[in-house]
């Protein structure tokens, strides 16, 4: 007895450095969820209450026309955002691939807007795409006067100014992936290509891009996050304006939650947006799992 | 073939190499218009932006916004500058990246090379915490730190990001230590060693590629951190995120865009030059097991 006291005595060390910190990530994530679902049921306002509300601060929630607004221009600026930040993460990666003359330097230049914050990359898109002070009053005061650039304060076109900056933002990230991607193509894949005459267009299009596949997922999935999650860039860029054009779920989740002061329904809107992710997230995840079971088989 | 992957040595490569060479340089240039504008105008002055417009060469330079926006400004009535907010992002990202890193390599190292009952599940657990949306969080949180007795201090945001970032951390450990050969662990335990020498020994030296991939994640992630630090802190407590966006709202009556602009630059630069010397090894390291 005291013998496996001893022996426990003496794994006790590593037993809490492993398990300790562990245990309070995997519960956070769990009981979290659960926690803000259950909220989400009560009658909450200022603070979380008991009680039993069934589904009515979803039903509430999905009647406003912020959230129906919100979800729309998530599906607009989500499907926009992860297709046009992919295509240009390809395009700088085949380009860089080319081994021009610094690309060490070319690499660091499309990088570098991933280390800054949204915060303030809606801050300096804000001043740049102001027609009062940006791009537009540059162009007006060279002299052509009738130029109009005005998509920050335009109701149908002030969401692509978020597109515009997220893209600025990502784009890079998805090039060093991707680079990374076509740096480790089979070089004899290459080489046959070459034998057989194929030029560069075909060779990318017949060898190349098709094994860029599973590259390509993991760079959506990670588009797919930074979509669902964007916060800070609108309330930076736009302030979810003009009106609520620009508004997205998660700042509806915060209205809700702390500026309306009603705790019941920001959780269902963040369940909401839970729920969103899910749906693109567990078919992919399903995907994955068979794909390694055909693997091993 | 030292050219490039795909070359067929004939004349007219050389054209479309000018050509594509031409092309990229000015999508480069176009990358760097937000940042080159944001350093011009930090060295103008108001007048001269209200003036003209947000893009264009100083006539003046005023490098007197640097010192106003460091240590002079007001934002919500408190007209010490962005240089307390920089500390406080400092004190909450340096010990955050830290810990979450230590804690990460640990967990991943021991899931990875050593296997325990309930590894899977705990582990799966842990980096379900990549996917989850921080709304979902915000109210926990928000009564853990009052239980705590931590509302609206730098150590609750420690605490918040330690705890955040440990399935960020653990989950690129693991993919990463996974390539580290059995044999060499069997040897070592033959040799008597336990998890701590191992880890000591033999793990972390190996770890170097995956640790500067962790620490750049973690540290640009939560020094541009913005929704926890808005939520969680308020008045001088807040980090330099949510105090640009206070700057940026209280000086909406007076503009004052050059001290702004030059705000924006002192507010980056620390991950600026994160990634400046640390870059390279990021994109190497993410490559070489962290994105799997």
């Amino acid at each position: 007895m005291s013998g496996s006291l001893r022996r426990f005595a003496r794994k006790l060390p590593e037993l809490l450095v492993i398990w300790v910190p562990m245990l309070l990530s995997a519960g956070h994530v769990v009981v979290f969820t659960l926690w803000t679902t259950w909220v989400s049921f009560t009658p909450s306002t200022l603070m979380p209450t008991d009680g039993w509300v069934g589904l009515r601060n979803y039903s509430a929630v999905l009647a406003t026309r912020n959230w129906k607004v919100a979800f729309d221009n998530l599906l607009l600026f989500g499907f926009s955002f992860m297709l046009l930040t992919t295509l240009v993460g390809l395009a700088l990666a085949i380009l860089l691939d080319q081994r021009l003359r610094g690309e060490n330097v070319l690499r660091a230049i499309f990088l570098y807007p991933l280390a800054v914050s949204f915060v303030v990359t809606g801050t300096v898109w804000s001043w740049l795409l102001n027609p009062g002070m940006g791009v537009q009053k540059l162009v007006n005061s060279l002299g052509w006067t009738a130029f109009r650039f005005d998509w920050l304060v335009n109701r149908d076109m002030a969401i692509w100014t978020v597109v515009i900056a997220a893209i600025w933002q990502a784009s890079g990230f998805a090039m060093a992936l991707f680079l990374a991607g076509l740096r480790s193509v089979d070089a004899d894949l290459l080489k046959a290509a070459q034998i057989d005459g194929a030029g560069p267009v075909r060779t990318y299009a017949r060898v190349i891009l098709p094994s860029l596949w599973p590259i390509t997922v993991s760079v959506l999935v990670i588009l797919l996050q930074f979509a669902i999650k964007t916060f800070d860039l609108v309330r930076a860029l736009t302030e979810g304006g003009p009106g609520i054009a620009t508004q997205l779920p998660a700042l509806v989740v915060y209205d809700f939650m702390f500026q309306r002061g009603n705790l019941g329904r920001g959780s269902a809107a963040a369940v909401l947006m839970l729920l969103t992710l899910l749906a693109v997230l567990l078919p992919y995840a399903g995907w994955t799992y068979l794909q390694r079971r055909r693997a091993r088989a | 073939m030292p050219a490039g992957p795909i070359c067929n040595g004939a004349a007219p490569v050389r054209s479309r190499r000018v050509i594509l060479g031409t092309l990229v340089w000015l999508l480069a240039a176009a990358y760097l218009v937000p940042m080159v504008v944001v350093l011009l105008n930090s060295l103008r002055t108001a007048q001269e932006i209200a003036q003209g417009s947000m893009i264009g060469w100083p006539k003046f330079w005023e490098f007197g916004n640097y010192a106003v926006a460091w240590s002079g400004f007001c934002i919500a009535q408190t007209c010490q500058g962005i240089a307390p907010y920089i500390a406080n992002s400092a004190a909450i990202t340096l010990p955050a990246t830290l810990i979450s890193t230590l804690l990460g390599a640990v967990a991943g190292y021991a899931v990875s090379l050593w296997r325990f009952r309930g590894d899977r599940w705990i582990f799966g657990l842990v980096t379900l915490g990549v996917f989850l949306p921080e709304q979902m969080r915000l109210i926990p949180w928000t009564i853990v730190l009052r239980d705590l007795g931590l509302s609206n201090t730098l150590a609750g945001l420690v605490m918040i990001h330690s705890v955040q970032g440990l399935s960020f951390t653990a989950l690129f450990c693991r993919n990463y230590y996974l390539s580290i050969p059995q044999e060499l662990m069997k040897a070592a335990r033959i040799d008597g060693a336990g998890f701590f020498r191992i880890f000591w020994r033999i793990v972390l030296p190996l770890s170097p590629p995956i640790l500067v991939v962790t620490v750049i994640w973690q540290f640009t992630g939560i020094w541009n951190e913005f929704l926890y630090g808005v939520t969680f802190t308020t008045g001088t407590q807040q980090p330099i995120t949510a105090a640009l966006i206070a700057l940026a709202t209280s000086v909406a009556d007076v503009p004052q865009y050059g001290v702004q602009n030059a705000a924006v630059v002192l507010a980056a630069l620390p991950t600026m030059l994160v990634y400046l010397f640390g870059g390279r090894y990021f994109v190497r390291g993410l490559t070489a097991g962290a994105v799997k």
